[in-house]
């Protein structure tokens, strides 16, 4: 049986903590701290603010490669070019790019940002994509960058938990290029590791 | 054998005794597989959640006509070229601080060699970046 899981989950009660230590909250402290004649605590509580910003923006680009995932996805399912079982692959998982964006649209909402929407226009290289095996190809290029784009966020974030979920994801996104690449006709793992 | 060996050695010899900011030859091909890393967001022709590579040598950060760049990205006095992407391959919010690109870097400096070398190769064809 597999259970599903909100990787974010952690962060139901933090994320609010964080939230009002980071905006409102930490600058009315930061005042305080640099009217008292505290620079060294006011320059900390500008950092909490700091670290909610970079997280904010490393969790908007994730969501920006998501919502261009979810595109990509359409483009192939409505290709025409996909034949069944792998068809109801790429409508999977177009459906585990859409929770992924989901969750992280409400976290950055939770975390006092503003989430990036998804474009009314994305290109892709639809000239090349005469095959099955050429959607596959392009599929597995964007999952296989995926795990490489989630693998150097992780380290970035000041919020362990938000690195963890990351990895969450980033876990979902190495199966695709897996199972795309064996699709393929390749070796499903090339490699022990990745980067 | 005993020859390879020895130009192995002259090899390494050289790269351990270059300065630590200088940069070190590139192989395209190598850069290519390594490129794969960048494509959750980026192409060569055409803007996606990162600009678009083609034309990248000599192009002012934050510099492609109609992209949504960061502040940071848009402010940043920077012209791309070998040494400048090699700084921000390796630590690009170190480098840019407040870019959206948030990636941690690659810290292998031949590694970054490599996909510079490719980029500069890639980034000017006028196959994937005609005119």
């Amino acid at each position: 049986m597999i259970v599903r899981i909100n990787p974010f989950s952690a962060l139901q009660d933090l994320g609010r903590r964080r939230f009002l230590a980071g905006t409102g909250a930490t600058l009315s402290a930061a005042a305080v701290a640099l009217m008292a004649g505290r620079p060294a605590l006011a320059a900390g509580q500008g950092s909490k603010h700091d670290d909610l910003e970079t997280d904010v923006r490393i969790l908007n680009t994730a969501l920006g490669a998501e919502l261009e995932a979810i595109a990509a996805y359409a483009v192939g399912a409505g290709s025409g070019l996909l034949q069944k079982p792998v068809l109801d692959l790429a409508v999977q998982f177009q459906g585990h790019h859409k929770e992924h964006a989901a969750v992280l649209a409400k976290t950055i909402r939770k975390l006092g940002g503003t989430p990036v929407e998804a474009r009314e226009h994305y290109q892709f290289p639809t000239d090349g994509l005469k095959t099955q095996n050429d959607v596959l190809g392009f599929a597995a290029g964007l999952e296989r960058g995926a795990v490489s784009a989630y693998l150097g966020a992780v380290p970035l974030f000041r919020g362990r938990e938000l690195a963890s979920a990351a990895a969450s994801i980033l876990g979902d996104e190495a199966m695709h290029w897996a199972i795309l690449r064996q699709a393929l006709g390749q070796d499903p793992v090339p490699t022990a590791f990745m980067s | 054998m005993k020859h390879r060996a020895a130009t192995a050695v002259l090899v390494l010899a050289a790269l351990v005794s270059l300065p630590a900011g200088a940069i070190v030859p590139g192989d395209p091909v190598r850069g290519e597989a390594i490129y794969a890393r960048c494509q959750a967001c980026h192409a060569l022709g055409y803007d996606r959640t990162g600009p678009k590579h083609c034309g990248l040598f000599g192009r002012r950060a934050g510099g492609v006509p109609g992209f949504r760049y960061s502040p940071a990205m848009a402010q940043a006095d920077v012209v791309w070229d070998a040494n400048t992407l090699d700084r921000f391959l390796a630590n690009p919010t170190g480098m840019i601080p407040g870019t959206a690109m948030g990636y941690a870097g690659i810290a292998d400096r031949q590694e970054r060699a490599d996909l510079i070398a490719w980029l500069r190769q890639a980034s000017a064809s006028p196959i994937e970046c005609p005119p």
